[in-house]
């Protein structure tokens, strides 16, 4: 696969091989980085950061990576300081911005609007989330984390605990896992139980799946515990949210029975699904998991410059 | 019980086994109730038929098919067969088939999809094909039969 120009819009375009070469790239970096401080591979090359919607967190990510790449920024973190707000189109804001960039990042309120600047720009397009779509870049730190902690993917049991109807990064990460010979507890309350289109395809790529709504019951089983938040904002029906709001929170009793070497990660922001008192635990890597975002965003931004 | 006999047509188009309750959307979709060229259209439905048990028939004077019309026909009625008549004679057949990739004739059913905000050729891969079921090229969303009829 050659990287130089490639679009990174969905994680189903990844093959296994192009999930190792990210993952191996950015442990590189992150070397590299730490030795040196700063690096110096996309020197004169410059990144739009293209931010329809707010994102701040996703944003910063993206321009520390680039800074550290040794590029530099543009962009806009709200369109509506932007000639968006004027109703110029997306293909006509890609088409401007291209000129001025070697690389894009977009973050846009509607799904699929990624996968349309990237045929429109002729410059490599990184999605940094459309809309309950995707968010692959979030799930390729998800992995780098878990390689990390563990030296392998292969052979972990996985949770993924909380809102797994609605959590876009849930479904992401599921399904790039199942590249893996991983086992994968699904567990949430039944209201919030994972899209039956999705666990189908798991099973069918030959991944061993058990759903559950009782966290105590799996949890010492697990090696890795993800855990999401329930984002009011994804329900079309508030009554529905207000049957689950609460429904679970991983605390210290929680954690009473688990493996050593268990690790609880989480996308952040949270909200009270981890009690706070959890982060001072060996568990929780949820802060490590946000530091990982800028080695594998480096690594993403190099590979599709051609400059690493 | 004999197949129904209906008046032959000297020039035109004669859609063969479409499932029974799907003529109507047939009609629908090529538009034929807004027929300009003055031409006849015939719809028998719930024949007989030996390979469906019921089927309808739609019968359209002096007009022929794009080949896009023939692919909004084969998400509609996967079964159907497409006759071309010239003096009154059959002189092309052929079944239709849902194709690998269907770009510009249906419409997203995701609300929040690009393609329904900005201009945007549509443009769905079909991942199953009984039951039918497609995914959006852009949002990734998948809809179904019932979904993807509402939307041509
Ligand atoms: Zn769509």
């Amino acid at each position: 696969m050659d990287w130089k120009g490639r679009d990174v819009i969905s994680i189903r375009d990844f093959s296994r091989e192009d999930i190792e070469v990210v993952l191996s790239t950015a442990e590189r970096l992150e070397r590299e980085m730490k030795e040196k401080g700063q690096l110096e591979y996309a020197r004169g090359k410059i990144l739009a950061t293209l931010f329809f919607e707010p994102s701040t967190r996703t944003r910063l990510s993206f321009e520390s990576a680039m800074h550290r790449l040794g590029g530099s920024v543009i962009g806009f973190a709200e369109a509506s300081t932007s000639s968006v707000k004027k109703g110029e189109s997306l293909r006509d804001t890609i088409k401007t911005v291209e000129q001025y960039a070697d690389v894009i990042v977009i973050r846009h309120p509607k799904e699929g609007a990624a996968r349309l600047a990237a045929e429109v720009a002729e410059v490599p397009v990184i999605n940094a989330g459309d809309g309950s779509n995707q968010h692959p870049t979030q799930t390729l730190l998800d992995l780098y984390t878990i390689k990390k902690e563990f030296g392998r993917i292969d052979g972990l049991k996985i949770g993924l605990l909380g809102d797994l109807k609605y959590g876009r990064t849930v479904h992401s990460l599921a399904e790039a896992l199942s590249h893996y010979d991983v086992e994968l507890y699904l567990i949430s309350p039944s209201l919030l139980r994972m899209p039956r289109h999705i666990v189908e395809e798991l099973k069918e790529k030959g991944m061993k799946v058990i759903e559950t709504t009782k966290l105590e019951e799996v949890i010492g089983e697990l090696d890795v515990l993800y855990v999401t938040r329930i984002q009011k904002e994804r329900f079309p029906d508030e009554q529905e949210y207000l049957k689950v709001r609460g429904s679970y929170q991983v605390n210290l009793d929680t954690l009473r029975n688990v493996k050593e070497t268990l690790r609880i990660m989480h996308p952040l922001p949270r909200v009270d699904e981890i009690h706070p008192e959890v982060d001072r635990t060996k568990y929780a890597i949820y802060f490590k998991q946000v530091f990982n975002g800028v080695p594998v965003r480096m690594a993403l931004l190099g590979l599709v410059l051609g400059v690493i | 019980m004999p197949e129904l006999k209906v008046s032959a047509i000297k020039e035109g188009t004669v859609i063969d086994h479409i499932p029974a309750g799907k003529g109507l959307k047939v009609i629908e979709i090529l538009k034929l109730e807004k027929l300009s060229n003055g031409g006849a259209v015939l719809l028998a439905m719930n024949v007989p038929s030996k390979k469906l048990g019921r089927k309808d028939i739609v019968k359209v004077e002096g007009r022929f098919l794009s080949e896009e019309e023939v692919n909004k026909i084969a998400l509609v009625a996967p079964t159907a067969t497409v006759n071309i008549i010239k003096e009154y004679r059959v002189v092309e057949k052929f079944k239709v088939e849902v194709p690998e990739v269907i770009e510009g004739i249906l419409r997203c059913g995701n609300p929040n999809c690009i393609t329904n905000h900005e201009y945007v050729t549509t443009k769905f891969y079909v991942i199953s094909r009984n039951p039918l079921k497609v995914r959006c090229h852009y949002c990734e969303r998948t809809m179904e039969e019932e979904e993807i009829l509402a939307n041509l």
